[in-house]
C-alpha cells in the first residue's frame, strides 16, 4: 500500500511553525516513515506547477501554517485545499490569525507607508515601493499584492482541523499527526487539543486567591516575578483562564505568564472580550477614576488580549478598511 | 406533559397580538404574521386582536394539540406584564411552558416609534430573533423556595408606622428602621391636618405608642441600613445603630437627667422644632416621642468633647444607670422575607428661591416652621411670635415655592395648596391677622378637599392668583422688619405690592438628597425626579422592579396623610401576600458550572452578587448553589473559558437571537 501524501505549507507566518516540525527531533523519523512528504518549502524546493499537477484530493493532509495576507498565500491555500483530502490549519496564524492579523488595525496604506517611507530605519529618499509587475532584464516579474486585511485559514477556504500554539508544541503536533494516520478523527472542524483552560493543568493554580480584586496591573519587565505564585494574584495579565489548555503550561515554567497562543476554549466565540471581561469585573477599585488608573497598566489592550486572535475575533479588524472580503 | 424529543423537527406557532390599536395602529400586524409565515420551521402564523384574552390563548391550545406544535411565539407587550399568562397556555396545550418566547413589540416597537413601515420591519426583526432562538430551547422546571415571614420597615412615619402596625397585627415579626432618635416622621411636626382641622399628634400618638409597645415590632429608631445582600424571601440586612449614649431598656424617659444637665438653660439648636427653640445636650426630640428615650449629643455634651464634666445628669439617673458615655455604635444583622420602604421626603429649601428672602429677611418663615408656631407644644406654645416679639397683623403665604418652578422643581407638590389653606386658617385663627394667599393655580382634587377651600375661602382670606416676583424690606419702615411682597395680580391685571410683617413661603416636597445612596442600597429605580419608582403606575403602585421590595409613602411621590396610609396598607397588604403563600416560584433561568470544562480559575466567585458559587474543595472547580443563584448573568459574562450556562440565555440561544434580528429583511 502506499503511504499516504502528506503537504507542509506555510503562509504570513515567522517560521516558528516549521521550527516545531524539526522540534519533533527524532520522532520526525518515526513519521516520515509512515508518510510521503510531496511539498515542505522550507526544506525541500518544489513549484507551482508541481502541485498543480498533483491529481484533486491526492494529499492525504496539508499542515498548512500562517495567516493569508497576500493574493499568492490565498491562491496557494485554494490550491491545497483542492489537492488535499484534510486541510489542517496548523498554529495560531493559520489557525485565529495569528500575530500577523495585529495588522487589522491599520490600514494597508499606512502600514505600507510605515514600513518604506516612515520607519526611523529607513532610508528610501525616492519613496520606492514594491511594484506588482515591473520590468528588469527584458523580464517581467511578479509580486503577489497585499489584501487590505489578514484572515484566518477558515476565512479563506473550508478548514477540517485545527491545531493551536504559537507554535504548536511537538506533543500535540505528534498527537494529532498519529490521531490522522489511525484514522481515529473527532468531527470535522475539531481543534486537535483538550478543551479546557489551561488553569486546570496550571502549577501555581493553588496560589489563586478567590477574591483577587486588581488594584494594579504590570508587566512582565516592571516587576520582580515570583516564581511560583498566580501571575494574576501578582497584578500581571496571565491569559491561562481563557486560554486552551495542551500547552503543558510551558511559559508559566519560565515564569512567563499565559499570552493566550492557543486560543480559547470550543465554547468561546471572541477569546479578548471574554478575558477583558474577566478582568475587568475583578478590578478592586468600583469608580470609575480608580477603574481607569487600574486599566492604565495594560497599554495594548487589543496587542495583550487579541495578540494571537484579532483575525477572527468578533472585532476581526479596523471599520474604515474596504468592506470587499478582505481583497 | 408533552416535551418534544430531541430531534423531532421544531414546529413553531407564532402569534402577534394587535393590542386593540396599541400595536396594530403602528405595526403591520398581518404583514408581520405574513413574514414570519415564510421563516424555516414555523407552522402556524396567526395575528389576532387581544391575544391576552380568552379566546387568545385558547387559540394557542388548540394549535398546540392540532398541529402537534412544539414551540411558541408571542409578539406583544412587555413581558413583564404577559409572558406569565402565555406559558401557562403553553403549560395547558401541554408542553413545558419553557418552549416559549414572547417579543415586545409594544414597549420596544409601536409605542416608541412614528413611521409605521419601519416599525413593522423592526417587528419583523424582532420576531424573526425569537423564532431563530426558540428551536434552541429546553425544558425547564419552576422550583420553589421558602420564604422567611419577617418585615423590614425603613423609616418610621405615618407611612412605615402603619405598614408595621397592619402587618404586626397580623401576627409578623416586623423590624422598623427610622433614621431619626424617634418615629413619628413628618406628620409629628404637623399642628393640625386638613381637611378636617383635627389635631395631628391626637391622631398620630396612639399610632407611634402602639408601634412602640408592641410585642411583634422590634422598633430600631436612631438607626439606619447600612447594607441588603439576597433576594425575595431571604433578605440579609446589616442595620447601624447609633449610640444615643443611653440605655434603651433602662431609659424610663423621667428627663430627670435632662433638668440636671450641667448647661442650665437650652442652648442648642432644636432640630425637631427646625431651630427656632434650643434644647440641652441631653433632650428628648419632644414630649410623645416613641421610643421614650433620651439621647445626647456628642457634638455638644461637655463629657463627651472632654471627657471633664461633673456628669450631674448620671447623679439625676441614680440608680436607673441608664447613661452609659461608652456606647458604641452596633452593627445588627437581621433576616426578613419582605421589606416596605417608607423612606418619605424632604422640604425644599426655601433659600434655592433667595428672591424670596428666606434665610435673610428674619420675618420669613418656611411652612414647616410656621406648623411649628401654631402647635401648642412648639417653641412658642402655639402663640404666633415673630423673631422680633411682635404679632404679625398682615401675614403673605405664598404657594409653588420650589414647586412647578423650572428654576427648581417642575411637579406639583400636591399637598401645598391645601396646606396653605390651613395655616392661611390657622394664623388667622390664633392672630385675627389679615392673610394674603398668592396662588399660581388652587388645586384641591380629594374627597371634602374642595369643600375645604370654598369654607376657607368664605373665611375672609385674601386670595390672590399670581406668581410672587419679589419680597423686601419696606423701605418706608426700617425698624419692624416689615416686608413688600410684589407680585402680579393676573386676575386684575396689575402689578400688586402689599405690605406684610409676615411671609410664610409654601416650600414643596422633594426627594430626599441621599436618595440614590437609598436607591442603590435596595436596589430600586428612581424617576427622573428622584422618587422611588413603582413597578407599574397604575397595577403595580406599591412594587418596585426588585420583588419583594414594596413602596409606601412620600418617597414614592408627594401625596397627604390619607394617601400615604392608604399605600402604607396597600404595600403591607402585598408583603403579606408573598408571606402567606409561604415560598415563591423560582424563575429557572438559574446557571450551573459544567464541571467537565471549568479550569477551577475563581474568576466567577468573588463577581457573584448572591454569594452563590463556591470552589468544591476536593475537586477544585467551581459549584453554583441553585437555590441562591438569581439569574442575574454575571458568572456567566466573565466566566473566561465560557464554561458556566445560563438556562434561558445559553450563548448559542443569544447569538441565534443577535443573528436573527441583524439578518436582512427583505418585504
Amino acid at each position: 500500500m502506499p503511504k499516504p501524501k502528506v503537504a507542509f505549507y506555510w503562509c504570513a507566518s515567522c517560521g516558528g511553525c516549521e521550527e516545531t516540525v524539526v522540534d519533533l527531533a527524532e520522532d520526525l523519523l518515526a513519521v516520515v516513515e509512515k508518510v510521503d512528504i510531496v511539498l515542505w518549502p522550507v526544506a525541500l524546493d518544489f513549484k507551482y506547477k508541481d502541485i498543480e499537477a498533483m491529481a484533486d484530493q491526492s494529499i492525504f493532509a496539508t499542515l498548512l501554517n500562517g495567516a493569508i495576507r497576500s493574493t499568492e498565500q490565498e491562491a496557494m491555500a485554494r490550491l491545497l485545499r483542492r489537492k488535499s483530502r484534510y486541510l489542517i490549519a496548523y498554529g495560531s496564524c493559520a489557525c485565529t490569525g495569528g500575530i500577523p492579523s495585529l495588522a487589522n488595525q491599520f490600514p494597508r496604506e499606512q502600514i505600507l507607508k510605515f514600513n518604506y517611507e516612515d520607519a526611523p530605519s529607513v532610508v528610501n529618499e525616492a519613496k520606492t515601493r514594491p511594484q506588482l509587475v515591473f520590468e528588469e532584464d527584458g523580464r517581467r516579474p511578479h509580486l503577489p499584492e497585499l489584501h487590505h486585511v489578514v484572515r484566518s485559514l477558515d476565512q479563506v477556504v473550508e478548514v477540517d482541523y485545527y491545531i493551536p500554539g504559537c507554535p504548536p508544541t511537538p506533543k500535540i503536533t505528534q498527537a494529532a499527526v498519529a490521531a490522522l494516520l489511525d484514522g481515529r478523527l473527532p468531527p470535522k472542524g475539531a481543534v486537535l487539543a483538550p478543551d479546557i483552560a489551561l488553569c486546570e493543568e496550571c502549577p501555581r493554580r493553588d496560589s489563586k486567591p478567590t477574591d483577587v480584586a486588581f488594584t494594579e496591573f504590570k508587566r512582565t519587565h516592571q516587576k520582580l516575578l515570583d516564581p511560583d505564585k498566580c501571575f494574576l494574584a501578582q497584578g500581571v495579565v496571565c491569559m491561562g483562564p481563557a486560554t486552551r489548555q495542551g500547552c503543558g503550561a510551558q511559559c508559566l515554567a519560565g515564569n512567563m505568564p499565559c499570552t493566550g497562543c492557543f486560543g480559547g476554549t470550543d465554547r468561546v466565540k471572541d477569546q479578548g472580550a471574554k478575558i477583558l471581561s474577566s478582568l475587568c469585573a475583578n478590578i478592586g477599585p468600583k469608580e470609575e477614576a480608580g477603574i481607569n488608573q487600574v486599566l492604565a497598566g495594560i497599554p495594548d489592550p487589543v496587542g495583550t488580549f487579541y495578540r494571537y486572535g484579532l483575525a477572527k475575533s468578533l472585532l476581526r479588524r479596523k471599520v474604515d478598511l474596504p468592506m470587499n472580503n478582505g481583497k | 406533559m408533552y416535551t418534544p424529543k430531541k430531534h423531532e423537527p421544531v414546529r413553531i406557532g407564532f402569534y402577534v397580538c394587535h393590542c386593540g390599536t396599541n400595536i396594530a395602529g403602528m405595526v403591520d400586524v398581518q404583514a408581520l404574521a405574513r413574514y414570519v409565515a415564510t421563516l424555516p420551521n414555523v407552522v402556524v402564523s396567526r395575528d389576532y386582536k387581544y391575544m391576552c384574552s380568552d379566546p387568545g390563548q385558547e387559540m394557542i391550545v388548540q394549535d398546540i394539540i392540532e398541529n402537534r406544535l412544539n414551540r411558541i411565539v408571542v409578539a406583544a407587550c412587555s413581558p413583564l406584564l404577559h409572558e406569565h399568562t402565555f406559558r401557562e397556555a403553553t403549560r395547558r396545550g401541554g408542553l413545558n411552558p419553557f418552549f416559549f418566547q414572547m417579543v415586545n413589540i409594544r414597549e420596544h416597537d409601536s409605542w416608541v416609534h412614528t413611521d409605521r413601515q419601519l416599525a413593522t420591519r423592526k417587528a419583523m426583526a424582532l420576531a424573526r430573533a425569537a423564532i431563530q432562538r426558540v428551536p434552541l430551547h429546553k425544558p425547564l422546571e419552576v422550583k420553589k423556595v421558602s420564604i422567611n415571614p419577617n418585615v423590614l420597615v425603613v423609616g418610621g412615619g405615618i407611612a412605615g408606622i402603619h405598614a408595621a402596625l397592619v402587618l404586626a397585627n397580623a401576627g409578623k415579626q416586623v423590624y422598623l428602621v427610622e433614621r431619626d432618635p424617634t418615629i413619628g416622621g413628618h406628620m409629628a411636626k404637623f399642628d393640625k391636618t386638613f381637611p378636617t382641622l383635627d389635631c395631628a399628634m391626637c391622631v398620630l400618638s396612639p399610632k407611634m405608642a402602639a408601634a412602640g409597645s408592641h410585642p411583634n415590632i422590634t422598633l430600631w429608631s436612631y438607626s439606619e441600613v447600612v447594607k441588603v445582600d439576597g433576594y425575595v424571601g431571604n433578605f440579609k440586612v446589616t442595620v447601624r445603630r447609633k449610640p444615643r449614649y443611653v440605655l434603651e431598656d433602662l431609659c424610663t424617659g423621667c428627663q430627670e437627667c435632662v433638668e440636671a444637665c450641667i448647661y442650665k438653660e437650652p442652648k442648642f439648636r432644636d432640630e425637631f422644632n427646625l431651630g427656632l427653640s434650643k434644647r440641652k445636650p441631653v433632650f428628648l426630640p419632644f414630649p410623645q416621642a416613641i421610643p421614650p428615650v433620651v439621647l445626647i449629643d456628642p457634638e455638644t455634651c461637655i463629657e463627651l468633647k472632654t471627657g471633664k464634666c461633673k456628669k450631674t445628669c448620671v447623679e439625676a439617673c441614680g440608680d436607673r444607670k441608664a447613661i452609659d458615655f461608652k456606647q458604641k455604635e452596633e452593627l445588627r444583622e437581621i433576616t426578613v422575607g419582605t421589606i416596605i420602604v417608607a423612606t418619605g421626603f424632604q422640604i425644599f429649601d426655601a433659600k434655592r428661591t433667595p428672591y424670596y428672602g428666606y434665610g435673610i429677611y428674619p420675618n420669613v418663615y418656611n411652612a414647616l416652621e410656621v406648623e411649628r408656631l401654631v402647635n401648642a407644644s412648639g417653641p412658642t406654645g402655639g402663640e404666633i411670635i415673630l423673631r422680633n416679639g411682635q404679632v404679625p397683623k398682615k401675614v403673605a403665604i405664598i404657594h409653588c415655592v420650589g414647586s412647578r418652578d423650572e428654576n427648581s422643581n417642575r411637579w406639583c407638590s400636591r399637598v401645598c395648596c391645601l396646606y396653605s389653606l390651613k395655616l392661611a386658617h390657622l394664623i388667622h385663627e390664633h392672630t385675627q391677622a389679615e392673610i394674603y394667599n398668592f396662588y399660581i393655580d388652587i388645586r384641591t382634587p380629594g374627597k371634602s378637599m374642595e369643600e375645604f377651600y370654598c369654607r376657607i375661602a368664605e373665611e375672609g382670606i385674601n386670595l390672590i392668583r399670581g406668581r410672587v416676583a419679589d419680597v423686601y424690606p419696606d423701605p418706608s419702615d426700617g425698624a419692624t422688619g416689615r416686608l413688600i411682597v410684589q407680585a402680579e395680580d393676573t386676575m386684575l391685571d396689575c402689578i400688586m405690592k402689599v405690605p406684610v410683617d409676615m411671609v410664610v413661603l409654601s416650600v414643596g416636597l422633594e426627594p430626599h438628597s441621599d436618595t440614590e445612596k437609598i436607591r442603590r442600597l435596595f436596589n430600586m429605580s428612581c424617576s427622573s425626579e428622584g422618587w422611588f419608582l413603582e413597578r407599574h403606575p397604575k397595577l403595580a403602585p406599591v412594587s418596585t422592579f426588585t420583588d419583594g421590595i414594596f413602596l409606601a409613602g412620600c418617597c414614592q411621590g408627594p401625596k397627604d396623610i390619607p394617601d400615604s396610609v392608604a399605600q402604607a396598607g396597600a404595600a403591607a397588604a402585598e408583603a403579606f401576600s408573598l408571606i402567606d403563600k409561604g415560598n415563591i416560584e423560582q424563575e429557572p433561568n438559574t446557571a450551573f458550572v459544567v464541571e467537565a470544562e471549568c479550569s477551577g480559575c475563581k474568576s466567577c466567585i468573588p463577581l457573584c452578587p448572591y454569594t452563590a458559587i463556591s470552589l468544591l474543595p476536593d475537586k477544585k472547580k467551581a459549584y453554583i448553589n441553585e437555590a441562591l443563584c438569581k439569574g442575574c448573568g454575571t458568572c456567566v459574562a466573565a466566566c473566561p473559558s465560557g464554561s458556566i450556562v445560563q438556562n434561558l440565555f445559553e450563548d448559542a440561544e443569544i447569538f441565534n437571537e443577535i443573528e436573527g434580528l441583524l439578518a436582512p429583511t427583505s418585504f
